[in-house]
């Protein structure tokens, strides 16, 4: 890869307790591409993700060890801020958690507390934001109503325009389809190809189809090792690892 | 009839009688205050403080205890708020990890409420006279405050313990700091809880008369600082019934039926203006 990744792991080994779940993961994440992490379930593939943007750090009586380079800048370093960090990095949850506020609120939410007070130009964001996230032509009549009435399918793209509206260069997905209908689905995955033009996404599926249909690359896990990783195709077609054969034809899972 | 069926018909007729006994209790309440303090309410009741000899059935009204118990009240209420938030955020979003911690501030909080407000009195009267303070209105409202303290504390905590972690994972992906996390999402998510609390506390504050039976004092006036003695309606109730004419004791409970009523337009008023945010909450 020519230009430098945008996240780059080194030696990161993460604990739960006496629980060693991440162990010695050494990957970059290509640019403006889909990456898809894959594994069995309970395998570290969400920890990975949280570790991206240090949200693992809210869970209990967890240890981090090694680096995470974003942009070239160590997030682990007990120097680095975590709220610039973040804001780096969009991210949808497993099922969309809207904030307890308007539509419209939503969305200038992340703009307000990083310093934009300007109504015009906060006016702009949430029109722009919402088209990008093709959700602008449904609620412009009620951008003042509550989040929490619109649908599941709506709130993911809600929380997705919400994440692009900090400016992030990266998309952090944590199974973002799993509690949403098949076309609501769908409707995320179109978006996620439309978007790598501009972001690099990387996000966790346990569903390999998905992977096959929308990453350009693939992480594999297991047991909290990454065992393969490679463009999609590769991975899929010509495993070099015994375990990520089985894994691909469904033996593991 | 089999066994599992007789179970069921006796717990179903147990519910029965619980549900009949909490109505007919409150009922019996409304109903013995109206029955006997309507007669005698009056607009000079609620509009004038005592005159000499109110309290043997001559002119007057308990205006002052009103006002007292008002201002009382909200004041307790409000610092209490104002101390008890940062705890429950403490617990809840800074400290979130170390249960260890947050359990020990809980079951203190727990003790707290536990302890009757009598003890609460005596212990302000205790440190009152260490310092030579007289009773006021501002000694009243820090030790009620104490005592509704673990109230507003606990319901406020029982309900932001609820929020799902994804909640505030949301807002910290988004470069939130955890302060603003507490006071624009979790706060808006809780706010129908903290408005209950609010209102529990309230409700006890201004109920209250042993905690400030020693501390607020009783007067006759309106107070004009807070540096003076203040009336409270529990106490005004406590004095009427407390003499032997029967038409002062009629005002007792015409006393009671206007605390009743405080409390309830002070309810419904709260529920209406906070009504906006509760649509929000998701």
């Amino acid at each position: 890869m020519e230009q430098s990744s945008h996240i780059k792991v080194k030696d990161l080994n993460v604990y739960y307790g006496q629980n060693h779940v991440l162990k010695n993961i050494n990957i970059e994440i290509p640019n403006n591409q889909i990456t898809a992490i894959i594994g069995p379930s309970g395998c570290g593939k969400t920890t990975l993700l949280k570790c991206f943007n240090r949200l693992i750090e809210s869970v209990d009586g967890v240890r981090v060890t090694g680096e995470v380079l974003v942009g070239g800048e160590n997030i682990y370093d007990p120097k680095a801020e975590v709220t610039h960090i973040r804001k780096k990095m969009g991210l949808l949850s497993q099922r969309p958690f809207p904030l307890p506020m308007s539509i419209y609120d939503n969305i200038a939410y992340g703009p307000k507390i990083h310093g934009e007070r300007n109504k015009k130009e906060l006016d702009r964001i949430v029109e722009h934001y919402l088209k990008e996230a093709s959700l602008w032509e449904e609620v412009k009549d009620r951008l003042k109503t509550p989040a929490g009435s619109l649908s599941i399918g709506q709130q993911q793209r809600l929380c997705l325009a919400r994440g692009l509206a900090v400016e992030p260069d990266i998309i952090l997905g944590d199974e973002p389809t799993s509690a949403l209908d098949p076309q609501s689905s769908r409707h995320i995955e179109q978006k996620f190809i439309e978007l790598k033009e501009k972001y690099s996404i990387v996000f966790v599926t346990h569903i390999l189809r998905q992977a096959k249909r929308i990453a350009d690359y693939l992480i594999f896990i297991h047991m909290g090792e990454i065992i393969e990783c490679g463009p999609t195709k590769e991975i899929l077609e010509n495993p070099k690892e015994k375990k990520t054969q089985d894994y691909v034809l469904g033996i593991i899972s | 009839m089999d066994k599992r069926k007789i179970e069921e018909s006796i717990f179903k007729v147990l519910m029965i009688i619980s549900a009949i006994t909490i109505i007919v209790s409150l009922g019996l309440i409304l109903g013995s205050i109206l029955y006997k303090g309507l007669p005698s309410l009056s607009w000079e009741m609620i509009s004038q403080t005592p005159k000499g000899g109110y309290y043997l059935g001559k002119e007057g009204g308990i205006l002052n205890a009103i006002v007292g118990s008002v201002l009382l009240a909200f004041g307790a209420t409000i610092l209490a708020a104002i101390i008890s938030f940062p705890i429950v955020i403490f617990i809840n979003v800074y400290n979130r990890q170390n249960r260890w911690l947050a359990n020990i501030i809980r079951l203190t909080f727990d003790i707290l409420w536990g302890i009757p407000s009598i003890v609460y009195g005596a212990f302000g009267f205790t440190i009152m006279i260490f310092f030579g303070i007289k009773t006021s209105l501002l000694a009243g409202i820090v030790i009620v405050s104490l005592v509704v303290l673990p109230v507003i504390a606990r319901a406020i905590d029982e309900v932001i313990k609820m929020i799902p972690q994804g909640l505030f994972d949301a807002s910290y992906a988004l470069g939130a700091t955890r302060l603003e996390t507490s006071l624009k999402v979790i706060a808006r998510q809780a706010s129908p809880g903290i408005l209950t609390a609010l209102l529990i506390a309230f409700g006890r504050a201004i109920g209250d008369a042993a905690a400030v039976l020693f501390t607020a004092g009783y007067t006759d006036y309106i107070p004009t600082s807070i540096f003076q003695s203040v009336a409270t309606l529990p106490l005004a109730i406590f004095f009427q019934l407390g003499t032997p004419f029967p038409e002062v004791q009629a005002r007792g409970y015409a006393s009671a039926l206007i605390l009743t009523l405080v409390i309830l337009v002070i309810s419904i008023v709260a529920r209406l203006l906070t009504r906006k945010y509760k649509k929000f909450k998701i």
